[in-house]
């Protein structure tokens, strides 16, 4: 387990953190005909908009309570109510999810009390699903966010099973599939083919893949996603075979789902690497009763081809990682699995998963922390969103964007991370990165009584000596 | 096209140990049964690090078009021999012999876009096929546009590889050596307390930039590099060659016709060397000093290798200590037989057995004398009986060229690059730390363990049928 060091500074530079706030968002945006309301002042979701629109490059679903100067001294519970009354009469949506900012909790406004008003004074709309969250940003980040409205969603939508009447196993090949953040559209679409590949109906939660993989609609507008977990199905998840949880962040969500459900539950830190790939593809080959199809094990063979080839560049390199404590825990353990080290790890803040990364010390910090450390330690390269742009060209060291925003990247919202395919393919781009440091490069050396004359003549492609 | 007497001149090397059996390196390639370059190959390979020649490859596109640009040889300066060029004959070239008429402006176009300080001109097997006269081309060019142009007659078909290093340094010889005098000292280089010898390296080709790391020792024991031939090397250095004291043949017998030709000219005495590990780097400079015979420089480089060998034996102890007890099968070519295993051993690891193909007498005794008498001796290369050796020797790692590679990785056995094309400097005290890393680099690596590791649903079919007790399936157990 790696030392744990916090934040120990007053001022936060270049912050890695992303608000608990838009994470909850997020996870919204991963079901059907559903739209996030943050319940605070407009600011909030105009940056969480921006932020999202840039990183998705897509339109984003997203609207606010609107709290003004009136609303935060006097109380901002008609503001919920008003604007669910104004979401759900105009779009009549499948789900609205209301995640608190700072400032509604710290004015104290009680956003469930809220929304029980609204179904009060608005019994019309009953039939919509409301989801109250408290996602303050002053606490957690992106991924306590997501994991919460995961939480939140099944908290509201699954049933228990005893008075829904469901049973695990009555759907015998549906699979609920519980997400974190860190799983990219393209991470979850190549997660739902592996299943489907297995002989199952994956039912990811969310599913961001449905909704935010840039897609091109034939409607030319949507005020709701336009994609995502139907809403409707999440009744069905106490008839499910089992659950599979990816992701620590989730842990609450899943212990929930279980206990409503009681449908058996797999979890999984990662899926980056071989041997957690191993650990799942095997349990639902166990779930299956059916051999492990030979697509996979085709995959499976070419990661360790991969592996071998990519080990050279690997092995013994350092790296600077900031990032969710998920994504950075998956990140670590792939590069130790194939002989590299994590020696800068930075996470934005807390969380169960920071205790299983493969490191000395993770610091909960900032980007500068992370400069600070990675430089400290000689990292090579630097993954980290699109934000560690600048700090590696301080560190003068290549950056890998991985995470949140990537605003500077085309497509970086869609790369595949895991599973055997992206996971080779990873280590392919990590060892083309670290092939670009020409490591070992020797620099050149001109004899004093050298024959030599490059300066006196114009050949083609003169470098000087002392280039390198 | 060359004569076969010519061809048979090259091939009987009288200075080559090989040359004395019947077995020879230089030998006909075998039908069905050859691996390795044609003499095309060895010739430009042999040539191509001379940095601003205009490499010329007359012929169609399949010699030049996948051989261009690919060797880990560094410059220091011009890169114009990074640039591919050949005259690319086109079937209608061919047919209607047109394919000097193309040569004649290709040597133009190259000197008029990249003012090369020479040309050299690589035949390939369809003009000598078709009777392309490239010698008289060659001449006719360099008259007319004042520029040198030096044929390099080295069609494919003439032989092997090994041929083609003879046929380069041939034409080296005979075509550049001795056409200028040696440039004076530059001024301020001779510090006056002692003499500056001048010396050649043949058969260097500053890999990776290797020989970067062995030049600064030769400046500090006041030896000048007339040329390296061919590493990081210049026209007018090659053109100098002649006037050098000693020459040292650096690993290898590929160009060893210069040697013993600028012996037989010009009277140089040569001596094999090299500059993989302490102890032969050590030896190079104790043989450069022998054969200069100047008492002063043999007390300088007495002191420089104490120094050396002190700095470098306390950086590499802790790679000693990770290496230390490691099996190494070592597969690779000729001298480095031998000269790599002292490096190996130096590091603490054990060599269990190596490759013969190539070596003399001469390298099998040396073999013996470091290795032991019962040292296993690897005749046959192919990849299955260097499995079987890494198998029944409890191998951790096997260090060859770039070619078994993939067959050890394949295998899933540790392995090390040592031969063209690597990456990585290993020459020289400096470059041993390198070598160091990198063995411990792979030999380290915890993927070994996990591309051995069976897929765990092939692991145990008992415990899965007891997995799968409570979902109350039974395919599996016919599955497994």
């Amino acid at each position: 387990m790696p030392e744990i060091t916090k934040r120990n500074k007053a001022l936060s530079v270049s912050p890695l953190k992303a608000s608990q706030t838009i994470g909850a968002a997020l996870a919204f945006l991963g079901f059907h005909r559903a739209i996030p309301m943050l319940h605070g002042a407009q600011g909030c979701t105009a940056f969480g908009k921006v932020f999202f629109v840039r990183h998705f490059r897509e339109p984003i679903p997203l609207q606010t309570t609107a709290m003004d100067q009136i609303a935060a001294v006097m109380g901002s519970e008609d503001n919920v109510v008003e604007g669910l009354k104004a979401i759900c009469s105009k779009n009549s949506p499948s789900l609205v999810g209301v995640p608190t900012t700072g400032l509604a909790e710290t004015q104290g406004s009680d956003v469930s009390m809220a929304v029980g008003e609204f179904r009060k004074k608005y019994p019309e709309y009953s039939h919509i699903p409301v989801v109250p969250l408290s996602t303050p940003d002053f606490s957690g980040c992106l991924e306590t966010g997501f994991a919460k409205a995961v939480e939140g969603v099944i908290n509201v939508l699954v049933p228990d099973a005893a008075s829904a009447g469901t049973k695990p196993g009555k759907r015998p090949r549906q699979l609920n599939v519980l997400v974190n953040s860190s799983l990219t559209p393209g991470d979850l679409e190549a997660l739902k083919d592996i299943i489907e590949l297995c002989g199952f109906r994956p039912l990811v939660i969310p599913d961001l893949s449905d909704s935010l993989d840039g897609h091109l609609p034939d409607e030319d507008f949507s005020p709701l996603t336009i994609g995502g977990t139907p809403v409707a199905e999440m009744a069905t998840l106490g008839d499910s075979k089992a659950t599979l949880v990816i992701g620590a962040s989730l842990k609450a969500a899943a212990d929930l789902l279980k206990e409503r459900t009681g449908v058996p539950d797999y979890r999984f830190d990662h899926l980056m690497g071989l041997e957690t790939n191993d650990a799942f593809i095997h349990t639902l080959h166990q779930l299956s009763g059916e051999p492990v199809p030979m697509k996979l094990q085709r995959q499976r063979a070419q990661l360790q081809d991969a592996m071998l080839d990519t080990h050279f560049m690997l092995g013994l390199s350092r790296f600077a990682i900031a990032a969710d404590a998920d994504l950075l825990n998956g990140f670590s353990h792939l590069l130790a699995e194939n002989g590299a080290y994590t020696v800068a790890a930075v996470v934005p803040a807390n969380a169960p998963a920071i205790k299983n990364i493969v490191t000395e010390r993770v610091h909960i910090g900032d980007l500068e922390d992370l400069e600070k450390m990675a430089e400290a330690n000689e990292a090579e390269v630097l993954i980290c969103n699109s934000h560690g742009q600048e700090t590696s060209l301080r560190l003068g060291i290549p950056l890998l964007r991985a995470g949140f925003p990537q605003y500077d990247l085309v497509g970086g919202y869609q790369r595949q991370w895991i599973g055997y395919a992206g996971t080779r393919q990873t280590l392919f781009d990590i060892a083309n990165i670290l092939l670009s440091l020409e490591k070992g490069e020797i620099h050149p050396y001109r004899s004093i009584y050298a024959q030599k004359r490059d300066d006196e003549v114009t050949h083609f492609g003169k470098v000087s000596p002392t280039r390198h | 096209m060359m004569k076969s007497k010519d061809i048979a001149e090259l091939l009987n090397e009288p200075a080559c140990a090989h040359n004395k059996k019947e077995k020879s390196g230089c030998a006909r390639p075998k039908p069905g049964a050859s691996a390795g370059g044609c003499a095309f190959d060895g010739a430009q390979i042999a040539l191509l690090p001379i940095a601003d020649v205009a490499h010329i490859v007359h012929g169609s596109i399949a010699c030049a078009g996948s051989s261009w640009d690919n060797r880990g040889t560094r410059s220091s300066g011009p890169r114009l021999f990074k640039v591919g060029m050949t005259t690319d004959l086109t079937e209608q070239d061919v047919i209607m012999g047109r394919g000097e008429k193309r040569l004649f402006h290709s040597i133009k176009q190259a000197i008029d876009d990249y003012s090369p300080a020479a040309v050299f001109v690589y035949n390939t097997c369809i003009p000598a096929l078709i009777g392309d006269d490239i010698e008289a081309i060659c001449k006719s060019a360099e008259e007319r546009w004042g520029t040198p142009v030096v044929p390099v007659d080295c069609a494919g078909f003439y032989g092997t590889k090994n041929l083609g290093n003879r046929i380069a340094g041939d034409a080296m010889v005979k075509h550049v050596c001795g056409t200028r005098e040696p440039d004076p000292l530059p001024h301020g280089a001779q510090s006056g307390d002692f003499k500056v010898h001048d010396v050649n390296l043949v058969g260097e080709y500053n890999i990776a930039g290797e020989f970067w790391h062995v030049l600064p020792l030769l400046d500090h024991l006041g030896i000048r590099v007339l040329c390296t031939l061919s590493g990081d090397a210049r026209y007018r250095e090659v053109q100098t060659m002649h006037r050098a004291e000693v020459n040292m043949m650096v690993c290898s017998k590929a160009m060893l016709n210069v040697a013993r030709k600028l012996e037989d000219s010009f009277g140089t005495p040569w001596f094999e060397g090299s500059f993989y590990g302490v102890e032969d780097t050590s030896k190079a400079l104790r043989d450069f000093a022998r054969l200069i015979n100047d008492p002063h420089l043999t007390t300088r480089t007495e002191a420089l290798i104490t120094t050396e060998e002190a700095r470098i034996h306390k950086a590499l102890e802790p790679w000693r200590q990770r290496l230390k007890g490691k099996r190494v099968l070592l597969y690779t070519g000729g001298v480095k037989s031998w000269s790599i295993v002292s490096a190996l051993q130096d590091l603490g690891m054990t060599v269990v057995a190596t490759g013969t193909k190539k070596s003399t007498e001469e390298d099998k005794a040396r073999i013996r004398e470091i290795m032991g008498e019962d040292t296993k001796m690897i005749e046959d290369g192919s990849p299955r009986a260097l499995l079987n050796v890494v198998r029944d020797y409890n191998v951790d790692i096997l260090i060859a060229g770039g070619r078994n590679m993939y067959t050890a990785l394949k295998a899933r056995i540790p392995f090390l690059d040592i031969n063209q094309e690597r990456e990585f400097g290993y020459a020289g005290y400096e470059g041993m730390l390198e070598l160091a890393k990198q063995l411990a680099l792979t030999v380290e690596s915890p993927i070994w363990q996990a591309v051995r590791k069976p897929a765990p649903w092939v692991a145990s079919p008992a415990a899965m049928v007891q997995d799968l007790a409570s979902t109350g399936t039974t395919q599996e157990a016919a599955h497994a």
